[in-house]
């Protein structure tokens, strides 16, 4: 048993710390934050080399560092600060001592040699094989050794949270009922990531052991497969993960509940059962491979998983508008929203990591995940224009935006430069949704993916891209620079107040209650025409119109081109 | 009782759904399913769908038989490296090599006409990239990728390569001309 000296109580919050799993949700946030600022620094670099009129970097340096900038980000930034949230919602939400700290603290270790294996492999120049790493070429062995530590580290904080929500539940800790819909959400999360980090070793090992010469022989093709039930399915971790944010934050700022348990909880489900194999989407215009085992894996007869979050997309801004709503701003359509915290950036970041996730990524994501559209958009500019309004305009702004609400309440800081804080999602927010979009529209107009010079200097033929491809690329330059500005301004805020700011004063009351109380709303009484939330409504109308409109103009754009049977 | 907190009814899951969100569930649904059938639906009406022929090659049978076609069909040289222009008559087999980091030959072909176009890697994973169409697709090493394709517009494009391949990537683009 804990003793009652291993725990903190927040004054201002109330929530219950664990002191071992408070430190260790420290480190792994700070080491989050390490990372995403090294790769938004690579993201810079690589953003003004694609920008043709500035080409900043030779071909070397912008494949060896689009490498470290993937991995970077999309993997070691997100999944520490992950391992912090699986932490913070298992241990700090059912106000539980952590399991095995011990163990967590070896995961922790272990991601951290792990991380740093990786790039040091990869500064060294031998392995600029992009995040990838498509087979038969190859990085040196201490590549794949880093990422192997990195995932095993990872797994053993998943079984530290799993072994938590077990105690909790044999200790009664949060009283009788279910889990928090928060924690529910990270479970969903931490069961996705077990599927995930089990792909990586399945093919990451034996890469590892091809490289160093056990095995003869490695098949591209399964190793794509394979690599993209990692690849993909660790997108679905942040997926799962940003949505049981987006959902505390509703909670902290808001005291919201869901419109109905029932609804979100079978939601993140839908995501563990529909999920899984999303490599599927990745090998759509691979050969060898049936369209019957494509047109079912990107779908799975019903695209539940699209539909598990069209209902996130839902119910969460719903959840909000209910409360607002039951606080009296019940007038018109959106006056729960005008009234909304604008100048809170834990709210103002959520909210914008939504729209960007749903319209920009979501949309994007389903219609080149369509067998035949794929056609027109594999390997474009296109594909890393959808991912990052899912990975940073989504995931990654979504735990920018908790992180403010963390500094006064896991760090006990006050946040420093409250100016520049409140500015800072619209920042970040609006450059990614443009250096996203922009993107996207390169890609549509053919420019690829990793590749470091579309004027094609030394080639034997040549070959112009259209002239609006071209000024697409200038403005998504722009963009860069506009989301870097926003990314920096986040770690100035962060890591100026977590190790500079002034300690939390509990005395001190902010003018916003760090955590809002809960409210309990009668459906009935609010909205109007019998529609409770009808602001969501329109909302999400909204949003459906824009994504039948886009996915039918990909299909009449695809029926221009050669015919191919 | 909010999001960071157990449900205040213990059996949640016999309360009434909210009626926005039963409406919502059902419109997920009924786009999900259109989505669906419009896969296979391209496949009977469309006329863009991967034939998905493919079969495991060598580097050495599938060089072999591009060389047959070179040596057949070649009816001119391009570049100081004298890169043969292929063409094949239409409705014929033809094929295309991408190497580091090359396509290799030139085809050229007929507007309006059907080749079955083999396609494969002589070493790492590349992507063929018709532009300005921009038609991709994955070209695996070991593996013979056949398309049908049916050009329907004439001009000279180039096939860009659009999956990573080392240090020469952006030098490997190639053409295929239609009469």
């Amino acid at each position: 048993m804990a003793t009652t000296a291993e725990f903190r109580t927040c004054p201002d919050t109330g929530l219950v710390f664990h002191k071992p799993a408070e430190t260790l949700m420290k480190l792994n946030a700070v080491a989050g934050i390490v990372f995403l600022l090294v790769g938004g620094v690579l993201g810079l670099m690589l953003g003004l080399t694609r920008w043709p009129a500035v080409h900043l970097l030779p071909a070397d340096w912008f494949y060896l560092l689009l490498t470290a900038h993937g991995l970077g980000v999309l993997v070691f930034w997100i999944i520490f600060f992950e391992i912090a949230v699986l932490y913070f919602t298992s241990s700090t939400l059912l106000k539980c001592r952590l399991a095995t700290p011990r163990w967590a603290w070896l995961g922790f270790i272990l991601m951290l040699i792990g991380s740093i294996t990786t790039n040091v492999a990869i500064f060294q120049g031998g392995s600029s094989v992009m995040m990838t790493s498509y087979v038969p070429m190859s990085a040196e062995p201490h590549f794949y050794l880093g990422l192997i530590l990195f995932a095993v580290g990872a797994l053993i904080g998943c079984f530290v949270f799993l072994g938590t929500l077990v105690i909790a539940r044999a200790e009664r800790t949060y009283g009788e009922g279910s889990l928090p819909l928060v924690t529910f959400g990270a479970l969903t999360a931490c069961i996705i990531a077990i599927f995930t980090i089990a792909s990586g070793a399945i093919v990451l090992i034996p890469t590892l052991l091809w490289k160093i010469g056990y095995i003869s022989y490695m098949d591209p093709l399964v190793y794509r497969v394979i690599w993209w039930a990692f690849g993909h399915s660790s997108q679905q971790i942040n997926v799962a993960a940003h949505i049981a944010v987006w959902y505390a934050i509703a909670g902290v700022v808001f005291g919201a509940k869901p419109l109905s348990e029932k609804v979100s909880r079978m939601a993140f489900l839908l995501y563990i059962l529909f999920l899984q194999l999303a490599s599927a989407h990745h090998i759509l215009v691979d050969p060898g491979i049936s369209s019957e085992w494509k047109i079912f894996n990107t779908s799975y007869a019903m695209y539940l998983a699209v539909m598990a979050s069209m209902i996130h997309g839902l119910t969460v801004p719903g959840a909000i508008e209910a409360a607002q709503r039951h606080k009296g701003f019940n007038k018109g359509l959106f006056e729960w929203l005008r009234k909304a915290p604008w100048g809170n950036p834990s709210f103002s970041g959520m909210f914008l990591s939504l729209i960007i996730f749903g319209f920009l990524g979501g949309i994007s994501g389903v219609v080149m995940g369509t067998e035949q559209i794929n056609l027109i958009i594999h390997n474009t500019l296109y594909v890393p224009g959808h991912f990052h309004a899912t990975v940073v305009g989504g995931t990654t702004l979504a735990f920018m935006a908790l992180t403010y609400w963390l500094i006064p309440v896991l760090f006990r800081r006050e946040v420093m430069f409250p100016g520049l804080a409140k500015w800072q999602p619209y920042l970040f927010g609006i450059g990614m949704s443009g250096f996203s979009l922009f993107m996207m529209g390169a890609g549509t107009l053919g420019i690829p993916r990793r590749h470091w010079d579309i004027s094609f200097s030394g080639a034997l033929f040549s070959h112009d891209f259209p002239a609006t491809a071209q000024l697409l690329l200038g403005v998504m330059g722009i963009s860069t620079i506009l989301a870097v500005i926003g990314g920096a301004a986040f770690i100035i805020v962060a890591v100026g107040s977590v190790f500079f700011g002034k300690r939390k004063d509990p005395a001190v009351k902010f003018s916003m209650p760090l955590i809002a109380p809960s409210v309990t709303v009668d459906h009935a009484r609010i909205g109007f025409a019998g529609v409770a939330v009808p602001g969501t409504l329109v909302l999400a109308l909204v949003f459906l119109t824009a994504f039948v409109l886009y996915y039918f103009v990909n299909w009449k754009y695809l029926s221009s081109v050669w015919g191919l049977s | 009782m909010s999001t960071l907190s157990s449900p205040s009814e213990r059996v949640w899951w016999k309360t009434p759904v909210e009626r926005v969100e039963l409406l919502w569930v059902g419109i997920a649904l009924v786009w999900g399913i259109i989505m669906t059938i419009m896969m296979p639906y391209w496949h009977v009406v469309g006329k863009q769908n991967l034939s998905n022929e493919a079969y495991r090659t060598t580097p050495e049978a599938f060089a072999k038989k591009t060389q047959a076609m070179v040596d057949q069909y070649t009816v001119r040289t391009e570049t100081e490296r004298q890169f043969p222009v292929v063409a094949p008559p239409a409705g014929s087999d033809v094929y295309l090599i991408a190497r580091l980091w090359d396509w290799w030959p030139i085809l050229e072909l007929e507007n309006g006409k059907s080749y079955r176009l083999h396609l494969t890697s002589m070493d790492w994973q590349h992507g063929f990239s018709l532009q300005p169409e921009n038609i991709n697709v994955q070209v695996v090493p070991g593996y013979e990728m056949v398309i049908t394709i049916t050009p329907n517009k004439a001009g000279a494009y180039t096939v860009v390569c659009n999956e990573y391949c080392g240090i020469g990537h952006h030098k490997m683009i190639g053409k295929i001309y239609v009469k």
